[in-house]
């Protein structure tokens, strides 16, 4: 995806403004409520008529007021799954799901219908009634109509908003696992900093009606944690749980196994760890509490106020802890240094609890 | 049907026919008003919406006279239907007209309502799922009035049943022609000993006003069960 927008749009006392230029697969667009994510995604699908600007895809110009361009939504190609999955309640599932797909001309339908109910688990549901279905089945239809019409581009706004969190971290593998198997790029739209990290690697960040900045989810974390407005978590995915003797759970952490308290069903899962959560020692210690001892190495310190970032390798994957500036004196912290991370077996807690 | 006179049954005949006709003639239009009023932006739309709802709170006699004015013989329709040897005045066809122009306000009313519930991000999902204005529609926004249509339909078919005022001055009252069931009462009602003759009309006419409202009731519950 090449995206580039330019644009102004009053809507009353509201008014909003972006000037940017994105390439990549997943980006994001964070900001609160009421910042004006909406509103971006109404302007690019062309759902709402910009007062002034510019907007392209590729090398397709979308909208240009100058030039007296403004395609309508259904020659844009871009895709949109909206909040609440809005599906038509007079259709079933089957007919929801081939609703964009009949409209999309043939030579365009790379994605079958087939392939794409097997993807998002649709199978038994086609000839239900959409009033009938969960809120999880409802966004899975949803994501499914969208993408069958082939999109150049999906933008997907706040589509966990209305699950709860289990369903959230159950329908995040679709979204992503669609987005990478059927080669679509995506923005997708939230206010939630686990969702981004989750599914993005870029991110838009848009505050009081202006896109501000565009920069990686990382530094976007590392930002708000900067700003004391969120603490800073680690996800961890961690995969093929085999459960002790002892009633512990252990885990593989790309090659590294970590032993946890909580275990639960599927092969792979996320995990949170909070930053504080992670204590540092010099050297290995004899004995301890701690059930999870990693030798890593110091990468990055960032230091804020009485905080300090410090950024771990090991064994290839990385792991952020935070701890206070005197601690980063005693342990004489510096980048490359080996240092040996405890963290407690009950640290971790499922990402959807 | 033994408490009937011989000339009922083509009364009861003849009214549902107009009710029918002018129902099924009204509602294309209906719902295209309907859509203006909704979602047309234009200089005069609070005219319009002034003129459609103008037979409701008009007197059904004046409807008719305006319209006699209108289709008679010297009338800007009427003279030029007679181009082409077409008659509306004291014809089927002039009550049919009648019928509709008074039961229209009701429908569009209906159909209107209908269509300002449906919400429109319905319309916003499925433009983006590459459907035009029409055929989202078409294929939207219209089914899913379609409660508030039939409702409409229902109101105004019951509201023809019943009409007289207008019906009688741009149809008269010819039996067997024009004479509906509540022209049929009135004649009646205005004849020595009529009173029993007018009573069974009455009966038949509530039969079908409550048929017609146990219909709509249970058709709206069907569609709501979907």
């Amino acid at each position: 995806m090449n995206l580039s927008c330019q644009v102004r749009k009053r809507l009353g006392s509201f008014s909003f403004q972006a000037d940017f230029q994105i390439s990549g697969a997943k980006v994001g667009v964070f900001g609160p409520s009421g910042s004006g994510k909406s509103t971006l995604m109404l302007l690019l699908a062309g759902l709402l008529k910009p007062d002034d600007g510019r907007i392209s895809l590729g090398d397709e110009i979308l909208y240009d007021r100058a030039a007296g361009i403004n395609y309508p939504p259904e020659q844009r190609r871009i895709g949109v799954v909206f909040q609440h999955a809005r599906l038509f309640p007079h259709l079933s599932v089957r007919k929801n799901l081939l609703y964009g797909y009949k409209r999309t001309p043939k030579e365009q339908r790379r994605i079958q219908p087939e392939d794409i109910i097997r993807v998002l688990r649709l199978e038994h549901l086609l000839e239900r009634g959409v009033n009938l279905l969960s809120g999880g089945e409802r966004q899975r239809v949803a994501l499914g109509r969208t993408v069958l019409t082939c999109p150049r581009l999906i933008l997907m706004d706040e589509p966990l908003s209305g699950l709860d969190e289990n369903l959230k971290l159950q329908i995040i593998p679709y979204l992503n696992g669609v987005s990478t198997e059927f080669a679509l790029p995506m923005l997708f739209i939230s206010h939630s900093l686990v969702e981004m990290r989750l599914m993005t690697d870029q991110v838009l960040m848009v505050e009081g009606g202006k896109v501000v900045d565009l920069t990686s989810t990382e530094m976007l974390a590392k930002k708000l944690w900067g700003s004391g407005r969120q603490g800073y978590t680690n996800l961890l995915h961690l995969g093929r749980p085999r459960e002790r003797d002892d009633g512990l759970y252990v885990y593989d952490w790309g090659g590294v196994p970590l032993v946890l308290t909580e275990g639960a069903e599927e092969e792979e899962n996320v995990f949170i760890l909070d930053a504080r959560d992670v204590l540092l020692f010099k050297k290995h210690p004899e004995a301890t509490s701690a059930r999870n001892l990693l030798p890593c190495r110091v990468t990055q310190l960032t230091p804020l106020g009485n905080r300090v970032l410090v950024e771990l390798r090991c064994s290839g994957q990385q792991l952020t802890v935070q701890i206070v500036p005197e601690s980063v004196r005693e342990l004489e912290l510096t980048p490359g240094r080996e240092v040996v991370a405890a963290i407690k077996a009950s640290s971790f807690r499922l990402a959807d609890s | 049907m033994a408490f009937l006179q011989p000339g009922d049954m083509d009364a009861i005949l003849l009214s549902l026919k107009v009710a029918t006709a002018a129902t099924a003639v009204a509602t294309p239009i209906g719902i295209a008003v309907s859509w203006l009023l909704v979602y047309g932006r234009f200089p005069g739309k609070t005219v319009l919406e002034g003129m459609v709802h103008l037979p409701l709170v008009l007197p059904p006699v004046v409807v008719g006279y305006l319209l006699l004015l209108l289709f008679g013989k010297n009338g800007w329709i009427g003279s030029f239907l007679l181009k082409f040897n077409i008659q509306i005045i004291f014809t089927l066809t002039g009550a049919i007209i009648a019928s509709a122009v008074v039961g229209f306000p009701l429908l569009v009313r209906s159909i209107r309502l209908g269509m300002e519930a449906v919400d429109n991000n319905y319309n916003h999902a499925a433009r983006s799922l590459g459907a035009g204005a029409w055929d989202a529609f078409f294929t939207i926004t219209l089914p899913l009035s379609l409660r508030a249509i039939f409702a409409g339909m229902t109101l105004m078919f019951a509201r023809s049943l019943g009409e007289f005022g207008a019906t009688i001055i741009l149809a008269g009252n010819i039996p067997g022609r024009t004479q509906t069931i509540p022209l049929a009462i009135y004649d009646y009602t205005s004849m020595p000993g009529g009173d029993r003759m007018a009573l069974s009309l009455c009966l038949v006419s509530i039969c079908f006003s409550f048929a017609v409202l146990l219909l709509s009731n249970a058709a709206g519950k069907s569609m709501e069960r979907r």
